[in-house]
């Protein structure tokens, strides 16, 4: 019995982990040992020497390692280092006001006061760019952190009990897969109305059936798992069972999960924005900003659509780069 | 084979049921009062009034949906306020520029796609191999709006090479009459080839822009299910048998790994259906997808309703003509289904 909770303080602390990247790959081997519950006493021998190092160290050997493994994604955690400082410090960093206009400014090529030129209005598009990095980003960030709990709950609650709530999230998410993606996100922006939240729940709600499918499966592989059983002999309710035992175990796959489809979800509401849904002018956002630029681009004035759409482009690509890298050391087996 | 079908059409059903509530429910939370929305932004109380009857918007749920199935089953999606007409009859006027848009950029990208894939798949670890990974990380990152707007400062205002980015046909040119409302193939039944031309060229730059963004995930599942294929025993055994390696690569390989593609069509033409929203924009193409646009930026909602919904519809017949023909190319699916 007392090797039993022990177990269980185990799986929890494997939860508390959960926000250190460099539990990833640790975090697998409780569940994949989970039958062999003799080895469990070894496993937890070990724990001891990594706790020893300060979670700063391990952050640092973690992105070592990473680097180490595969120069492409150190290339790109350099890549998201600099758009997350465009995101956090945008408005200090950008040399003007983004919203400043000057008429006797306007149309200027590139040069060594506007570096990316200036648009219709003599705004300065290297500070719209960057200052539009913190909406962009916020966009796809709350739009996956909601699916993330939308889709990773539903999924796992489908995936631990089976039966009629399996059956309703997987007809829900079938029928969300009927439509063309972004098509359907133009309808639900249409019909909840032209904001940027409502940009933020359509992009969560057609990445719906990939979270809610992901998870689905990763619980259902655990449903029978020694720990869970052990857990259900301690007296654990079911509803505990999963917040306590199955939710840490899925939640790994399903943070690689996200930063696979970050790139996705800055695309989407990058489209979204060009065809004049959610974000309006004048405020500064990548896709807004390639759409005001569209009609000078075969007039010959690149610069205004380029900048904005190559940082949508590099980002896009960043995250995407990322993902992968991420996926290659939590899941090895899907590297491609 | 035919109950294969029929087994195959019953699960349609449930995804065009699916589909019809949503695009009902789509109408029905919007925030405020649906007649309004309906009736536009310049009615008056009296207009909305009008439109609240005529919609059936003072019944209840369940007797509205109803009424929303019986005026689908009569093919009416309702009246666009911009263009005065029937919805219905708008978008079937439009379909054919975005199907002929859809179509030749997906043949254009599977044309591509699959040599590279395959032949990133045989020469594992080459130049063409590292092409092929470059392209496809590069291609899904790719905004497609962007890459058209690129093709048409590169090709039209730097080079001169391609027609004005405006519409399905320049000005100059009258169309032709239809026949299939594809002017590549009513141009050419009309035996007038320089009408041909003149659509060709205006059609080249939106369809290369969809085959960018459609070339990656073909090619990174050729190069898949090439690779998986070529390592199994059955290739083997052909190589040792002494045949040669073009025969092995051609007739062993590369028709078994074309099935999981055909499988991978169907997210395909998910993402090719979207981009092609913002590709007829960027390209002022008539289609149905800047249609949509329009009426969305006027906040006019039946032609968006009819959009979604005959996208919806359009993509499930889709799938259900991709799982058709996966039957016809693989024979065991027959035998184990």
């Amino acid at each position: 019995m007392s090797v039993l909770s022990d177990d269980r303080g185990q799986m929890s602390d494997d939860g508390r982990q959960m926000s250190d990247v460099g539990s990833l790959v640790a975090n697998d081997s409780p569940a994949a040992g989970s039958s062999f519950s003799d080895l469990r006493p070894l496993t937890s021998d070990f724990r001891p020497l990594t706790s020893d190092i300060r979670p700063q160290t391990s952050v640092l050997h973690h992105a070592v390692y990473v680097i180490g493994e595969n120069p492409v994604t150190g290339f790109a955690f350099a890549l998201f280092l600099l758009i997350a400082v465009c995101a956090i410090f945008g408005p200090l960093v950008a040399p003007y006001d983004p919203l400043a206009s000057d008429t006797a400014a306007a149309y200027q090529s590139p040069s060594a006061a506007h570096w990316f030129g200036t648009d219709q209005l003599g705004r300065d598009i290297m500070s719209r760019v960057i200052t539009a990095t913190r909406l962009d980003l916020a966009i796809a960030v709350f739009s996956v952190a909601l699916v993330l709990l939308l889709g990773g709950v539903s999924g796992v609650m489908a995936g631990f009990f089976g039966g009629w709530t399996d059956r309703i999230v997987g007809r829900l998410a079938d029928t969300i897969m009927a439509f063309p993606l972004f098509v359907l996100a133009m309808g639900i922006v249409a019909a909840l109305g032209n904001t940027v939240t409502n940009i933020v729940i359509a992009t969560a709600i057609i990445n719906f059936p990939l979270y809610a499918r992901v998870a689905r499966a990763e619980a259902n592989v655990r449903r029978h798992a020694g720990f869970v059983q052990a857990a259900r002999l301690t007296g654990n309710s079911e509803m505990r069972i999963v917040l306590t035992q199955i939710l840490p175990n899925v939640m790994p796959i399903m943070v690689v999960q996200m930063s696979l489809t970050m790139g996705y979800a800055i695309l989407n509401a990058a489209g979204l924005s060009f065809i004049g849904l959610g974000v309006r002018p004048p405020t500064a956002e990548w896709g807004i900003m390639v759409a005001e630029g569209a009609a000078e681009m075969v007039s010959g004035k690149w610069w205004i659509a380029f900048f904005p759409g190559a940082a949508l482009m590099i980002s896009v690509f960043c995250f995407n780069l990322l993902g992968d890298g991420l996926r290659d050391i939590v899941d090895p087996q899907r590297r491609t | 084979m035919l109950t294969q079908i029929g087994r195959r059409l019953a699960t349609v059903i449930p995804s065009v049921i699916g589909v019809i509530i949503v695009t009902f429910l789509l109408t029905r939370v919007l925030p405020g009062d649906t007649a309004a929305y309906f009736a536009g932004p310049a009615a008056s109380a009296q207009a909305i009034e009008e439109v609240r009857k005529q919609l059936g918007l003072d019944k209840s749920l369940p007797e509205q949906f109803g009424r929303y199935v019986t005026d689908l089953a009569h093919g009416d999606l309702g009246k666009s306020l911009t263009t005065g007409q029937s919805v219905t009859a708008d978008i079937a006027a439009r379909l054919p520029a975005s199907a002929e848009l859809t179509l030749i950029g997906l043949v254009i990208a599977t044309s591509i796609a699959v040599p590279l894939g395959a032949l990133a798949a045989v020469r594992q670890g080459s130049l063409v191999d590292h092409a092929c990974r470059i392209i496809t990380t590069a291609g899904v990152s790719l905004p497609v709006f962007f890459t058209g707007l690129l093709l048409a400062y590169v090709f039209y205002y730097q080079l001169g090479w391609a027609a004005e980015p405006l519409g399905r046909l320049s000005f100059l040119y009258s169309p032709p009459p239809t026949v299939t409302g594809f002017y590549l193939i009513d141009s050419l039944a009309a035996r007038d080839f320089e009408l041909f031309q003149a659509a060709a060229a205006q059609l080249v730059l939106p369809a290369a822009t969809l085959a960018i963004f459609s070339l990656a995930p073909i090619a990174r599942m050729t190069r898949a299910s090439m690779l998986s294929v070529l390592a199994s025993d059955f290739v083997r055994t052909a190589r040792a048998s002494g045949l040669s390696s073009g025969t092995v690569i051609v007739t062993y390989a590369f028709r078994n790994a074309m099935l999981p593609v055909v499988t991978t069509l169907g997210m395909v033409f998910s993402f090719l259906l979207g981009a092609n929203v913002l590709v007829e924009k960027v390209f002022a193409w008539p289609g149905i997808g800047s249609y949509a646009v329009e009426a969305l930026i006027t906040s006019d909602f039946a032609p968006v309703q009819g959009f979604v919904l005959t996208m919806a519809v359009l993509y499930v017949l889709l799938n259900l003509a991709i799982d058709l023909l996966y039957g016809l190319i693989d024979p065991r699916i027959r035998v184990e289904g």
